[in-house]
């Protein structure tokens, strides 16, 4: 679409751009930011009607660089999750795109990501991951490879935190991988996670080019590009379009989303459900071992209730209720009181 | 059944005239073992005394466990309503072997002890009337099932107190009903063991201590309630919206009181859905979140915790102090530092919360002092933190918390809710233009949109990094320099609407002056007395809130000598009023007791005289 076109809200893309980008030139984090963009003025979001939520770190930095007519939090360190649980159970009518990195999640942030996912609040929960810490300068990270060499810090001796393994066990029900440098799959599957009710996290391999972009590394450019191997062709068409892709009969697995949309994941090269647990995190380990990138959607459970679902509030978001439906009536306290006497 | 009156047969009988009795004033302690059931025969004690129209309070003085370990559970008749800790005790219940004899080393002379027979009481206290009570045979007696007895046990001294000191016993039955919520079985259960053991008591004893109930009217109208459950009905009278939580003591009621409140007070009549969301969070970190993240949403968002939980939001306080978003924050204090002593009282936290965050934070504070304000801080917290914009903090204790306390019935919140400044895109439309953090009124209060406001102008980006007025991040020393002066400003602004302080003074001022804040106000009420009536006349203030306001700083110049009572080590409320007023310092004296069990009038009174001598 040419950026003269407008969405089905009138919007056209300049509607969903944010503020010049300060990260790096080449950056991950900005090709990720780009199709965010991409994403929503496709999705025909409102932009107001959406929140980006982050952490700190340079991913956290840029949701100040999508979406500028969207409302945003940049909170601590490692907490985003929960700022975003209090701001969508608070407003339950909002989109929340939650942006974090490798430090936000996999080290201070581990607990308050195993949790957002243990309660299924509804988020896009985005972990741009390039294995090493780049706002301090070049520190290891928790996913960066066992053996990394980093320029300050020489080789580090840990086994790195899988980020999808760790979403897989914590029963998250939209769990992706995907590589900043696939921009079309990163798109589509940030359609689908706006469409999954629950917490949907979507790991991409985002690389820094400042401090681990080695040839050698698994979160560089040239790694990524020679050891992605896609499970799949994903493409999220909207409840609104009509699928017009032709597929031919078991060349397609089509998933039905929560709004009625369909994610259509056309088969590569080998045989995958998504909806098999235990495949999927049997496809991590091998992955794992095989040192491959595998992208595209390694896990989907729609069964899971969402935190709305469970809170059973009131339709009307909480921040909108009436006066009259926040304090109760005097004689409820008169009748309280009596219970006291 | 073993008859005998141990300790009472080598004294003449003291049988009372009606003028030697003394009425409705007396401390009970009740000395057993958590886990037993004793809270259900200590509240229908309790419970009775105040619907026979004696003023009464109580305090639970617990173990940090769950079940097997040695609690006193204090019940205070005072017709006076003093209702701090009484420094001594007049009867005394002893049902745990493991600990009668520092127990009853704490008894007086003329003081009475009741005391399951079947452990020794030797050698007895001089002077104290002991009765014994045949505990065993009771319960034998009235064969509960087997399962209950343990649980049971502590009716006898229910019924035994209740016959010796004239308690009616279908006021035990009402009070039983209440706690069993009209449940006949276990109300049946319980009360023949009372009956029970008020029969026995009649058959065998004879009064001869002084101590005696009698109906009375200074209850009439009144309650009985918690400062956790009071401020969790405040909380949902003021139209809380989102609460998360940790489990912590002495906190949790507060999060349990919402829980039970909010499916009768807060459902939408028509859906029937919940208008208000709690989360049990995974820690105090994420509670805190949660509620910023609700509050920065337009939600009344609030957590309710303790010491250790305040030192785990402290960056997320910095946070909402900065980014200028509504949350409430319950601190149910406890002692510290670290685990400190779980379930004992503080007033240690005044210092660090003030000054939550790093680098240059200030915090708003409510300091309630009894169960009405507890409830009213309960809602007025969140028209304060709309209103400024900013997080405040409210500090009960445990002794506040946990504690049933006599009180007025809660008056209904007399002002709408304010919402503070938030734009709508209506507003928008007209104003057309916006820009967060503008100081548009001079207040140091600026405008906010919340998300969701569908209008170009409405976005912004919160954020704790150095921003402008626009809310972009900025590191420009003057932008920096304008904005913290503006929430300097804004905390100025925050004096409007503190809770003005309590003041108890004559025409023309005393020489000395006593400040007070929190649950340490009864023993100065009780001290008060004391000293006045040693021809020490005092004035009094009562603080409940900060920042502080005008009337303190009078207060604080009209008189030659401040005594401020707190219950910390190095008076924290004196330095806080020292740095506030330094001119003023050297008049301001601390008065401290930091041991984790409450103050009583006596021990202030004395600190009071021995200060003035010196």
């Amino acid at each position: 679409m040419a950026t003269s076109m407008v969405n089905e809200i009138q919007l056209t893309k300049k509607d969903y751009k944010g503020r010049p980008s300060t990260l790096c030139q080449g950056c991950g984090h900005n090709s990720i930011a780009s199709q965010i963009m991409a994403a929503c003025f496709e999705m025909s979001i409102q932009p107001e009607e959406l929140i980006k939520i982050s952490g700190i770190g340079c991913s956290s930095k840029s949701p100040a660089y999508f979406m500028s007519r969207s409302f945003g939090f940049n909170g601590v360190h490692g907490r985003m999750p929960s700022l975003a649980t209090g701001a969508i159970v608070a407003n339950r009518s909002l989109k929340a795109i939650g942006i974090s990195g490798d430090g936000d999640t996999a080290s201070i942030g581990i607990g308050q990501f195993k949790h957002i996912l243990r309660r299924n609040a509804p988020l896009v929960y985005i972990v741009e991951n390039n294995g090493v810490y780049g706002l301090t300068k070049g520190q290891f990270s928790a996913t960066a490879d066992v053996g990394q060499e980093l320029k300050y810090q020489g080789t580090n001796p840990f086994l790195p935190v899988d980020i999808c393994m760790e979403a897989v066990a914590s029963n998250c029900g939209f769990v992706a991988r995907s590589f900043a440098g696939d921009p079309k799959q990163v798109k589509e599957l940030i359609k689908a996670a706006l469409v999954y009710k629950g917490t949907a996290v979507i790991d991409i391999i985002s690389p820094c080019v400042t401090f681990n972009n080695r040839d050698e590394s698994t979160k560089s450019y040239a790694w990524g590009r020679a050891h992605e191997d896609r499970l799949h062709d994903v493409t999220l068409v909207p409840l609104r379009n009509e699928i017009v892709v032709e597929y031919g009969p078991g060349e397609v697995l089509t998933v039905p989303m929560h709004d009625g949309s369909m994610l259509m994941l056309k088969k590569l090269g080998r045989k995958y459900d998504p909806a098999d647990r235990v495949a999927a995190l049997s496809l991590l380990e091998q992955a794992r071992a095989r040192q491959e990138l595998v992208t595209g959607l390694i896990f989907y459970n729609p069964d899971q209730p969402s935190l709305q679902e469970v809170e059973d509030l009131i339709h009307v978001p909480l921040s909108q209720l009436p006066d009259e439906l926040l304090r109760p009536a005097p004689e409820t306290l008169e009748a309280i009181m009596a219970d006291y006497r | 059944m073993k008859r005998e009156r141990v300790g009472t047969a080598e004294k003449p009988s003291m049988v009372r005239e009606p003028d030697q009795q003394i009425v409705n004033d007396f401390s009970i302690v009740v000395a057993t073992v958590n886990g037993t059931g004793s809270q259900t025969a200590n509240m229908a004690l309790l419970r009775s005394l105040f619907r026979m129209g004696v003023p009464v309070n109580s305090r639970n003085l617990f173990p940090s466990n769950i079940q097997g370990l040695p609690t006193w559970f204090t019940i205070r008749a005072s017709t006076r309503e003093h209702f701090a800790r009484s420094e001594s005790t007049q009867i005394l219940v002893l049902m745990n072997e493991t600990t009668y004899e520092e127990d009853l080393a704490m008894l007086e002379p003329g003081s009475v002890c009741f005391y399951a027979d079947h452990f020794e009481v030797e050698p007895k206290p001089p002077g104290v009337i002991c009765y014994p009570m045949p505990v065993k045979d009771i319960v034998r007696e009235a064969s509960p099932p087997k399962q209950l007895r343990d649980y049971m046990t502590n009716m006898v001294y229910v019924g035994v107190i209740a016959e010796m000191l004239g308690i009616d016993l279908s006021e035990i039955q009402l009070a039983l009903e209440t706690h069993f919520q009209g449940n006949p079985k276990p109300v049946d259960l319980n009360m023949g063991i009372v009956d029970q053991a008020a029969l026995w008591a009649r058959e065998n004893l004879t009064k001869e201590d002084p101590y005696v109930v009698r109906r009375d009217d200074k209850t009439r109208g009144k309650i009985l309630i918690d400062g956790n459950t009071a401020a969790a009905l405040g909380a949902i009278y003021g139209g809380l919206t989102f609460a998360a939580w940790y489990p912590i003591t002495p906190a949790s009621s507060l999060a349990d009181g919402v829980l039970e409140y909010l499916p009768r007070l807060r459902r939408d009549p028509e859906s029937d859905d919940a208008t208000c969301a709690v989360i049990q969070a995974e820690d105090e970190i994420s509670a805190i979140g949660m509620a910023i993240g609700a509050g920065w949403a337009g939600a009344r968002a609030m957590t309710s915790t303790s010491g250790p939980g305040i030192s785990l939001m402290a960056e997320f306080a910095g946070l909402a102090f900065f980014a200028e978003v509504p949350v409430v924050i319950w601190d149910v204090q406890r002692m510290g530092p670290s685990t400190g002593l779980p379930t004992r009282t503080s007033q240690g936290d005044i210092l660090f919360v003030r000054f939550l965050g790093h680098g240059d934070t200030k915090q708003v504070m409510l300091l309630p002092g009894n169960m009405a304000e507890c409830f009213e801080f309960g809602w007025r917290a969140f028209d304060i933190a709309e209103r400024l914009q900013t997080p405040v903090f409210v500090l009960s204790d445990l002794d506040l918390g946990m504690n049933l306390w006599m009180s007025e019935p809660f008056t209904y919140p007399d002002e709408p809710m304010d919402r503070g400044k938030v734009l709508s895109a209506e507003d928008l439309d007209r104003i057309g233009e916006f820009a967060r953090y503008r100081d548009v009124d001079g207040d140091g209060i600026p405008y906010r949109t919340l998300p969701g406001t569908n209008h170009p102008l409405a976005p912004w980006f919160a954020r704790g990094t150095g921003h402008d007025e626009s809310a972009f991040y900025s590191e420009d020393p003057e932008v920096w320099t304008r904005n913290i002066e503006r929430l300097w400003r804004k905390m100025e602004t925050a004096r409007e609407y503190m809770p003005k302080p309590i003041l108890r003074r004559g025409d023309t001022p005393e020489a000395v002056g006593i400040i007070v804040y929190g649950s340490t106000n009864p023993a100065v009420h009780e001290a008060r007395h004391l000293l006045a009536e040693q021809g020490l006349p005092t004035d009094y203030l009562r603080i409940r809130a900060i920042p502080f306001t005008d009337e303190i700083e009078t207060f604080i110049r009209e008189h030659e000598r401040i005594y401020v009572v707190e219950m910390n080590q190095d008076g924290q409320m004196r330095q806080l009023l020292q740095l506030e007023y330094p001119d003023q310092a050297v008049k301001l004296r601390s008065l401290t007791h930091n041991d984790g069990i409450s103050l009583t009038g006596k021990w202030v009174a004395d600190a009071v005289t021995a200060a003035e001598q010196n």
